[in-house]
Parts: structure tokens; C-alpha cells; sequence
């Protein structure tokens, strides 16, 4: 539904976003991440139709952005970044002039204000000003003005920025939810958000996609993913880690603690999906030794790891002239 | 659905007028300070004749500061909230936008001059005056209203500060207003041809206003005010372009 090609934004000398390319497709959620200023908000002020990209093309639904704004942007929900709103209206308000601008009239307006609010938990302020209303609260309003048409696409910019615990994850299952039948794009820098709504993520980092795919393939891309842990009590950590270390599945080992009582080793295979494998080698190993097992803990790999080792380099790099 | 785009734009800026106080206020300080031009300064009494010319005389000078008190927030506030990111990702062209917001505030000033009906009731119970002059004399002040307020809607789209906005718009309708006041021409003329002279007064709202009061209602003078309000609105939307643009 959303086709992206070579998406290239310059603001003066500096170049924001640089050759982006992507689809969402009907069902996909898209997690966008990426460090502050990397330009997730600019992609997405370009996928709404709010700032023309330098070069490169934006299809939605069929209509192209630049050629074809209107049908394009009536097909488009969009939260942008800090959740802006009339703050002189009242929340009631405010969603019913957002529906009559989406040309939903009549008895069709009350029921899509009312599902909106429903949605977004609002009926507490309903009839409140929105100036009055405390910084989640306006977040939710905007969130409900982008979502008051049932649109076919959600462009959301840090959705779940300033939210309580609570209202984030709420909001997460409801994108989740939304996610089935709707094409969704969605930037965060919550990274349990990505496994909790996202089908797929995009890295991008200076402008530029450093990684694009499932959260569980960028997972398999730490170095941890699939490493196992063992607790065990009455042998030491450099005989423990000898005997792990000639496991023909072993990468590599780590020892993590070693106290008198217990040592706690870590293995990595070779491959993330060795896994299964290498527990099974270790737990036979131990048998074996007969040494007494306190613990064992499997590494699906951690996003915020992955995160950094993509991201993190290349900025120290910037910093370090 | 076009023009929906652009009355649901026009409802919502003008109810967001009436809930403010500062409607209030404005309201109160454009009919005290007309009245104050009016009979104070215009000895409207003292001239002893059944017209409104005190009262319609300094309407290019009262507007210069209370149309850019209306004008100066209409983009920049957009800008500064952000509100205009949300707003031009609506399925509408920027242009209806532009042209909402800006009817919105053109309504709310006319109805600040409808506001001074009584001064009609007031000429016409002491006297016996045209009314056809003084229909004029409104048709005029509404459409000079307009062009100062399209000034004003340009100068806000330039900047977030309504302040910068406010001083900007003041000094463009300072230039337009001094370049047919006759004081000014009467110096220019010293020095510059007689028609040097009427081409540029003829750029002055001073000049086009003039006729309306005194009863005539010239189509020239009509598309001269036509004319700035389309110019003025145009370049609003060249300049959100280029903001846009960044
Ligand atoms: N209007 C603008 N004029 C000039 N530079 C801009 C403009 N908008 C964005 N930029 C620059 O473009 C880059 C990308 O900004 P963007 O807001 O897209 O980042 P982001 O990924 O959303 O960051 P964050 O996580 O902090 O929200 C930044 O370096 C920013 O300074
Ligand atoms: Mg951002």
C-alpha cells in the first residue's frame, strides 16, 4: 500500500534522509528505528504529503504523493511527532472537525467521533479543552484524530511518547490489532515495542536504511542470540569453560561469574539457530561430568544490543573527526 | 467537497474565535477606539452635516494596528504549535487552507464592523444622510479590511513569532497606506513628475478607499482590493511551499 523508492531529503547542505526505499503492505505493521535526528520523522513527513522529498518517489494506495495529494492523503491517518492539536478546542471538538475534514457526515460522524474515543480512552475528557488536558491525554486526542476514518493507512510518529506504562501498552495492542487490516508505519524508540506490534522493522541511521527484516532476523543478528548460559556449582569457571570451548558447535566462550560455590559460562555457537543443538551438547557434557547444574538460561538475542552495534559505530565514528 | 474542506476550516477558526476572550477584547477595544476616531477626533458633532465621513476617514489608520492583531497569529501559531503539519496532511490543497483560515478572520472583522451599526441609527436620527454613501463607505471598509488582512495572513506565514509577524504586517500597510496619503504625495510631488506621483499613490489602499466613501463605487477600485487580497493570499501559499520545502 505504501511504496517508497529512493526517498531523498536534503535541508540545505545537510542531507536528512539519503535513497530510502520500502513497502508496507496490507497486514504489515513497520517499525521504524533509529537514533534522534536520524530522519524517521522527515521519511514519514514525506510519506503524509506534509514536506516534498529533494528526489525520489512515494506511491500510497496507487496514487502517487506528488502527482496526486488528495485521494493519496484521504487514504492516509497520520499521528505526527508531539501530537499536535487545536488547543482551544475541546476534545469533542476537535475529533469532529477532524471527521468533517475527512467528509464523514451525519450519523456516520457521531459513530466515528465515538469510536475514536472509545478506542483512545478518552470519554473522561471528552468535553474538556484541549490546553487543559495533561500530556498523554493530548497524545491520545491526536492518536484519536488520526485514526477517526478507519483509514487503510496509520503513519504514526512515536505513538506511545509520553504515555504511562499503562496507555503504552494499550496502545501497542492496538496497533497490533489495527495491524491485521491496515498498513502501518510507526517510528519508537521503545525497542520491546518492535516485538510486541511490529511484523518487520527498518533500522536508519543518518538518513540512511541500516537494516530492514523480521524482529526475530535482526535479533539473530546479535551476538548473543542463541548463546546458552549454564550455572554450575562445584567445578571452576576455566574447567568449565575448557570443556564448553571443545564442543565442536562452541564459537566461543565467555565466563561470567565465578564465585567458589558456582561459575556461570556462557557458550555461542557458531549459527543463531544451533541453539536447540548446543543445549543439548551442553546438558549432555554436564551429565557427563556429572557436575550439578543450577541453571540454564538460552539468548534469543537483545534488540537493543543489535541496536547499538549498528547504529553505535558509525556515530562514534562522526563524533571522533 | 472541496469547498467543505474550506467552510469546516472557516467554522472552526471562527468558533475558536468566540470562545477566546480576546475576541472579546478585540471587539471591544475596535468599537471603542471607532468611536473614540469617530466623535473625538473627527468632531463628528461639530461638522454638522447627516454623513459618516468622521467615522469612515480613519479606518486606514485604526485597521493599520487592529487587523494585524487579528492577522499576525493565523500561520505563525499553526507553525509554532505545529498544528500546521496536521492540518496540510488533511486531504485538502494548501490554497483551501489558506483560503479558510483567511475568510474565517475576514468574517470576524466584518462582523467587528457590523458591530457599529449604532453610529448609523445615531446619523440618521440626528439627520438626513445618503445611505447610499454610507452602504459604500462600509462596502469599501470591509474590503479594505480584507486586503490589510491578507497583508497580515503573508506576513504570519514568514515567521512563528507573532510578534515579528505583527510588526512586519504593520509596516507593509504603513508603506501602503503613505505612498496615497496626502501629506506624502503632496512632499513627493516636489521632487517627482506629476505621473510618477499617481502611479505610485495609485498603489496606495488610501487612494482606492477615498471613492468608496465618498459614495462611488468604481470596479477599479474593487479589483484594486481584489487584486492585493489575491496577491497577498498567493504568496502565503508560496511561502508555506517553500517552508515545506524546507
Ligand atoms: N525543517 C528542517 N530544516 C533543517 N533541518 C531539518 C529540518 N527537519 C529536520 N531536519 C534535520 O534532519 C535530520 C533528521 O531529522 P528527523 O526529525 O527526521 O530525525 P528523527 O529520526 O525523527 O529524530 P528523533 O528520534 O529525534 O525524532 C536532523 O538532523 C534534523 O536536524
Ligand atoms: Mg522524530
Amino acid at each position: 500500500m505504501i511504496k517508497v523508492e529512493n526517498l531523498v531529503k536534503n535541508f540545505g547542505p545537510k542531507i536528512a534522509v539519503n535513497d530510502v526505499s520500502f513497502n508496507v503492505e496490507r497486514g504489515e505493521v513497520l517499525g521504524f528505528l533509529g537514533p534522534n535526528g536520524a530522519g524517521k520523522s522527515t521519511t514519514m513527513r514525506m510519506v503524509t504529503g506534509f514536506i516534498p522529498p529533494t528526489a525520489g518517489r512515494i506511491s500510497v494506495g496507487g496514487y502517487d504523493m506528488l502527482a496526486n495529494p488528495i485521494p493519496a492523503k484521504r487514504l492516509i491517518g497520520y499521528l505526527p511527532e508531539n501530537a499536535p492539536s487545536y488547543a482551544d478546542m475541546t476534545v469533542h471538538g476537535f475529533l469532529n472537525f477532524a471527521a468533517e475534514m475527512r467528509a464523514i457526515d451525519g450519523d456516520a460522524r457521531k459513530r466515528a467521533v465515538n469510536r475514536a474515543v472509545e478506542m483512545c480512552m478518552l470519554e473522561n475528557v471528552l468535553y474538556q479543552t484541549i490546553d487543559t488536558l495533561s500530556k498523554g491525554y493530548r497524545h491520545r486526542t491526536c492518536l484519536a484524530q488520526s485514526i477517526i476514518h478507519d483509514p487503510d493507512i496509520l503513519v504514526m510518529d512515536e505513538p506511545t511518547d509520553g504515555l504511562d506504562p499503562n496507555q503504552k501498552h494499550e496502545v501497542r495492542n492496538l496497533i497490533k490489532r489495527m495491524g491485521a487490516n491496515k498498513a502501518i508505519i510507526f517510528s519508537t524508540h521503545i525497542l520491546e515495542e518492535v516485538d510486541a506490534a511490529c511484523s518487520r522493522v527498518i533500522i536508519i541511521d543518518r538518513g540512511k536504511i541500516v537494516a530492514n527484516g523480521t524482529p526475530d532476523e535482526l535479533r539473530r543478528r546479535s551476538h548473543r542470540a542463541g548463546a546458552v548460559a549454564v550455572v554450575v556449582s562445584g567445578v571452576s569457571a576455566a574447567q568449565l569453560s575448557e570443556a564448553l570451548a571443545a564442543i565442536d558447535l562452541v564459537a566461543k566462550v565467555e565466563t561470567l561469574s565465578e564465585t567458589p560455590a558456582q561459575a556461570i559460562v556462557r557458550a555461542h555457537p557458531q549459527t543463531p539457530e544451533q541453539k536447540p543443538a548446543l543445549v543439548r551438547a551442553v546438558l549432555d557434557l554436564i551429565a557427563q561430568q556429572q557436575w550439578r547444574i543450577e541453571d540454564l538460561r538460552t539468548e534469543e538475542g537483545h534488540f537493543d544490543e543489535v541496536f547499538r552495534s549498528i547504529t553505535l559505530p558509525d556515530t562514534m565514528k562522526e563524533a571522533r573527526p | 467537497m472541496s469547498r467543505g474542506g474550506v467552510m469546516t476550516i472557516v467554522k472552526r477558526e471562527l468558533a475558536g474565535y468566540f470562545v477566546s476572550p480576546v475576541a472579546y477584547v478585540f471587539l471591544v477595544i475596535f468599537l471603542l477606539l471607532t468611536g473614540f476616531f469617530t466623535f473625538t477626533v473627527g468632531n463628528f458633532f461639530e461638522r454638522g452635516e447627516a454623513s459618516l465621513v468622521s467615522f469612515f476617514t480613519w479606518h486606514p489608520w485604526l485597521y493599520l494596528f487592529l487587523v494585524p492583531a487579528v492577522g499576525m497569529r493565523l500561520w505563525s501559531e499553526e507553525r509554532r504549535l505545529g498544528t500546521m503539519e496536521l492540518l496540510l496532511t488533511l486531504p485538502i490543497a494548501t490554497w483551501q487552507a489558506i483560503l479558510g483560515k483567511f475568510l474565517a478572520s475576514w468574517i470576524f472583522l466584518a462582523i467587528a464592523l457590523a458591530l457599529t451599526f449604532p453610529v448609523i441609527i445615531t446619523v440618521n436620527w440626528l439627520g438626513d444622510p445618503d445611505n447610499g454613501v454610507i452602504a459604500s463607505g462600509y462596502v469599501g471598509s470591509v474590503l479594505l479590511a480584507g486586503s490589510y488582512l491578507a497583508v497580515s495572513c503573508m506576513t504570519s506565514a514568514m515567521t512563528r513569532n507573532q510578534v515579528i509577524s505583527f510588526i512586519l504586517s504593520v509596516l507593509i500597510l504603513l508603506f501602503l497606506i503613505l505612498c496615497g496619503y496626502n501629506p506624502v504625495t503632496d512632499l513627493l510631488s516636489r521632487w517627482a513628475s506629476p505621473q510618477v506621483v499617481q502611479i505610485v499613490a495609485a498603489f496606495s489602499v488610501m487612494t482606492h478607499f477615498e471613492a468608496f466613501q465618498r459614495g462611488i463605487l468604481d470596479s477599479r477600485d474593487v479589483v484594486f482590493f481584489a487584486s492585493v487580497i489575491g496577491f497577498a493570499l498567493f504568496t502565503t501559499g508560496v511561502i508555506i511551499r517553500g517552508l515545506r520545502a524546507g
